[in-house]
């Protein structure tokens, strides 16, 4: 279908414009210019090349497109990638936000240009590779090796106590991977491939599922992130640069939720429904108490980072779900949560570079000096609530519907999940926009230039479109979405028919075998 | 029988005999030209191991032996020959700045260094308990010596006094445990003590454990990894660098197939021992490097972990994980080659340093160095795509298919732990403030620094090559 790679290419344009950016001598003004003109042009272009992605792209198939494979290592494992209707949306959400990311970059990063511009670059080919890949090996290494930049990124570019935020960021997700790297080479072990569309016909073994399944998890949780391994996610936010948080919320955390759709719910059906109940249990958890502790913050980075962890509650119990209600919406809420989230730190960002502080209480009337930074900032708090006409809505629609099929109690709690980010983010939005311009701090702040406007401009437009007409966004993950629902649902009636038919001829054994008993008595 | 003894087929001993006469050419040389033809008798020593190393490489593939089965060439010999001798020229080059300040100029080094490979080569290629300790004894009263080279220093000649007498001591049990194998099979040859073994008995399980016990010494693996910080702190750094690379090398290979070809009837008694040892080593050194402040003694520690993580192969008994160790060491050289390529190059006017608190902003003040060593940094935590994950990748894998999990979660877990002290230094290097910078780095540093960095960074792109190399060569001993 295609004369040339265009998935590697989206993949690897970055880690060209990486090198070019390294190339670069001494460390002046024209550095600094080069590198930041560099990085821009280089995800420019990633993104057109994405897009045309998204041209060729057939959403009536479920299959794996764009699809090429390369022998790598030794035969077994190859570089094999490709995208479905799962994991395009999300590899063209990266390339779409790494230009904002870089513009907002732009005035606030004065120091260490060119490395910063260099760990972006090679973070967003670890991203992209994640989504793209199509063999697990590979997929881990592109998984993992997004934590180096981004270890780079917080620690010296970060906040006062970046130090500690990095190692808690890198340790944790670590000790989570390196479970899920075991239980790959488990599967490896007992399929004999590497390769993700053959895995995902295989039919693995009850307690090799449980225990992968497990395994997979524990990686997969600490990424999202789920209550209770979440406490790295807000110090990580809270001490990343801008752009390193929008990052981090927007794409990041994304990483968990396609895994589970990945991997956790095709490749182990009956562990994905074996576990359900305690995925419910955690997401639920994680939106009623998330969502509390986000109203008691003082920090605003920090208050945002917990209404994440509380979206994302919604992600994981809409996958868990099984049913094409709850998975597509998961799809649609991990890319409405990336845009919205997202825009919400960078209209941190925006505060932050003028006052350097986060405090909520520094904050108050902004409304009087900047009218325009209001009016953007309430759009992404709505959308963040999750008001009709928003992105946000469709999403956190969608997935209660898909859990209000399962288990009405999930559907029920999982509700005060909305009431409660109306409280905490109306409840910011008063604390920094409204009242009395008071504090003599704030009287000469400036508004938005039009460096900002062209950041926050695509993404209102996304925003109040998908919000309006979601259409693009499911039309293109339907298929597999499908697909995926279906083989799980199959699967799971198969083990079902199995057990049955088991523990019914375990019962004819032993009726058997009393009646011969009762014989050998009868003599 | 012929009364003259017929001469042995030399051929397969080749680079072992030419570089024993070259190390008596170069003591003659240095003999009669003195203390200043250390840079020549260095240079020529270099030469001498890569001529040795090209020989090695030239060797027919198939295996060969001589001197009565005593001497085992194969592929898997042919791997980890070659890797010694890279590990041991380095090290020579490395040495070339503590060899030309003037009170150090000792010719000695380069022979020493020299005659210590020939033990390494003798001790990979060992087909019999008799050449295994003729090997390790070559080798090890060289370390010995090149340890306290740095005679007016207290913290050298105690490096290498501590190295002698543990050293002496693993020499002694392991000649115990060779005698006992030997009483209780009837065979030194590794194919004699397989077939006698399979007889079992209470000898052979002693002898075995005093056996493996003398190569853990060499490895430092716990618990016999007392003498590794010491060692390393004291020994002027070029030498730690050497210490670090090739012996181990040579130790590990001879660990192997010890364990594989002497003793592949009693799997399960030597497995137990190598998983209990490489459980040991990996969370000592994950745990005891967390509180260093010397880089040298850190990588002590390291090297301590990166032996229990390459035993994890040896511990899945295939050949699939005979193949993880090999794939493991190759890293493993080039991982530590490049990082004391860094540590060697800790050099401020007023003399060199070996805190980790002198990398401090690093980053800043010689951006190329402060990338590379934090990719090693990273490689040795395992993070992929570098190479440190592959080399982790291999023996992990090996020992699931193996159904060794509780090993394998171990393993994974403790390298966890371990990335934190990986990861301290990157730390120290990026995140804090600058401290004064450290002298230019010279030339021959540079560029073993840019070829381990570009090899551990650059690996993932073509891995087939080594892979497929260190699974042919596994295969020989199976």
């Amino acid at each position: 279908m295609t004369s040339w790679p265009v998935l590697s290419v989206t993949t690897f344009l970055p880690l060209l414009g990486a090198i070019l950016i390294m190339l670069l001598r001494a460390e002046d003004d024209s550095v600094k210019r080069n590198a930041r003109w560099i990085a821009l042009w280089t995800t420019v272009i990633t993104f057109a090349v994405s897009l045309v992605m998204v041209w060729r792209f057939d959403p009536g198939s479920p299959e794996f497109q764009f699809v090429e494979k390369q022998p790598w290592l030794a035969g077994t494992i190859s570089y094999h990638v490709g995208v479905d209707g799962i994991s395009l949306p999300f590899v063209i959400l990266t390339t779409a936000l790494m230009p904002l990311c870089i513009v907002a970059s732009w005035k606030p990063i004065q120091r260490r240009v060119k490395e910063y511009m260099i760990a972006f670059l090679v973070l967003e080919t670890m991203m992209v590779g994640t989504f793209a890949a199509l063999d697990v090996v590979v997929f881990y290494l592109f998984f993992e090796g997004g934590l180096i930049p981004m270890f780079l990124i917080i620690g010296v570019w970060g906040g006062p106590r970046r130090v500690y935020a990095s190692f808690k960021f890198f340790l944790y997700t670590l000790l989570g991977s390196v479970l899920m790297l075991l239980a790959i080479m488990a599967m490896y072990g007992n399929a004999g491939t590497t390769d993700i569309p053959t895995l995902l016909e295989h039919d693995f073994p009850r307690s090799l599922q449980t225990w992968a399944w497990l395994a997979f998890f524990a990686s997969f949780a600490v990424k999202m992130p789920m209550w209770p391994v979440h406490t790295w996610l807000p110090d990580a936010h809270v001490e990343a640069p801008t752009a390193g948080s929008v990052i981090l919320a927007a794409i990041l955390l994304k990483m968990g939720g396609y895994g589970f759709l990945r991997f956790s719910i095709p490749m182990f059906p009956d562990a994905s429904e074996f576990f359900a109940p305690m995925v419910f249990v955690l997401s639920v958890v994680a939106i009623v108490y998330t969502s509390l502790v986000a109203l008691m913050q003082e920090d605003v980075k920090k208050l945002i980072a917990y209404s994440s962890v509380a979206h994302m509650g919604f992600v994981t119990m809409g996958i868990f779900t099984g049913n094409t209600q709850g998975v597509a919406g998961s799809v649609f809420q991990m890319i409405s949560h990336g845009i919205v989230s997202g825009a919400l730190f960078l209209c941190v960002g925006v505060i932050y570079d003028r006052m350097h502080t986060r405090e909520i209480a520094a904050y108050g009337g902004l409304v009087n000096r900047m009218p325009v930074y209001a009016t953007i900032f309430m759009i992404f708090t709505l959308a963040n609530v999750g008001l009709p006409g928003t992105s946000g809505f469709i999403g956190e629609f969608l997935t209660l519907m898909g859990a209000f099929r399962v288990n009405t109690w999930v559907a029920f709690f999982a509700s005060f999940g909305i009431i409660l980010s109306a409280c905490y983010a109306l409840w910011l939005y008063r604390k920094v926009v409204f009242g009395a311009l008071e504090k003599p701090s704030l009287a000469a702040i400036r508004d938005v230039e039009p460096r900002e406007i062209a950041i926050f401009a695509p993404l209102i437009v996304l925003t109040i479109w998908f919000g309006v007409y979601p259409k693009p966004v499911i039309d293109m993950s339907a298929a597999s979405v499908t697909a995926l629902v279906q083989s799980y649902q199959e699967a799971i009636r198969t083990a079902a028919a199995r057990d049955g038919a088991s523990e019914a001829a375990a019962a004819t054994a032993a009726k058997i075998a009393a009646s011969k008993t009762a014989a050998a008595l009868g003599h | 029988m012929n009364t003259v003894a017929e001469l042995p087929a030399l051929y397969p001993a080749l680079p072992e005999i030419v570089l024993a006469v070259g190390a008596m050419v170069l003591i003659l040389m240095g003999a009669y030209r003195g203390n200043q033809s250390t840079g020549a008798v260095s240079g020529f020593a270099v030469m001498l191991l890569i001529a040795a190393g090209v020989l090695v490489a030239l060797m027919p593939a198939e295996t060969q032996t001589t001197f009565g089965g005593s001497f085992v060439l194969d592929p898997f010999a042919r791997f980890f020959k070659v890797l010694a001798l890279i590990g041991s020229a380095v090290a020579v080059v490395m040495s070339s700045e503590f060899l030309s300040s003037p009170d150090r100029q000792r010719f000695e080094y380069p022979v020493l260094i020299v005659l210590s490979t020939t033990g390494m080569l003798m001790l990979i290629s060992a087909g019999d308990l008799i050449a295994l300790y003729l090997g390790l004894e070559l080798m090890s009263l060289s370390l010995y010596v090149v340890a306290a080279i740095d005679r007016d220093q207290v913290k050298s000649t105690e490096a290498g006094l501590k190295y002698f007498v543990l050293g002496a001591l693993s020499s002694g049990m392991l000649l115990y445990g060779a005698s006992l194998v030997y009483g209780s099979t009837g065979s030194v040859t590794f194919a004699g003590i397989a077939q006698g073994a399979q007889a079992g008995g209470v000898g052979l399980t002693f002898g075995l454990v005093f056996l493996l016990a003398g190569l853990c010494f060499k490895i430092s693996a716990v618990p016999f990894h007392m003498w590794t910080p010491d060692v390393y702190e004291g020994a002027p750094t070029p030498i730690t660098a050497f210490f670090a690379a090739a012996p181990k090398v040579a130790a590990m290979a001879v660990f192997v197939r010890v364990a594989t070809t002497a003793f592949p009837t009693v799997v399960p008694q030597w497995q137990q021992i190598v998983v209990f040892v490489s459980i040991a080593s990996m969370a000592l050194g994950s745990f005891a490097a967390i509180g260093q402040t010397n880089i040298k003694r850190l990588m002590a520690y390291s090297s301590i972990g990166h032996m229990g993580f390459a035993l994890i192969g040896l511990a899945a008994g295939t050949a699939e994980g005979v193949q993880g160790v090999m794939i493991y060491m190759a890293i493993y050289v080039a991982m530590t080659l490049g990082t004391f390529a860094c540590i060697i190059a800790m050099k401020r006017e007023e003399g060199p340093v070996e805190n980790i608190s002198d990398l401090a902003g690093l980053a800043r003040t010689k951006p190329g160095v402060a990338f590379l060593l934090g990719m090693m940094m990273f490689s040795l935590a395992g993070i992929p795509p570098l190479a440190g994950f592959f080399a982790k990748f291999y023996v992990f894998l090996a020992a699931v298919n193996a159904g060794l999990y509780a090993l394998a979660v171990i393993g994974v877990v403790t390298s966890v732990v371990g990335a934190y002290y990986y990861l301290a230094i990157v730390k120290v290097m990026y995140f804090d403030e600058p401290a004064p910078a450290f002298s230019p780095m010279r030339g021959e540093l540079g560029v073993v620094l840019a070829v381990t960095g570009l090899f551990v960074l650059l690996f993932f792109v073509w891995p087939a090559p080594l892979v497929d190399a260190a699974g042919a060569a596994a295969k020989s001993l199976f």
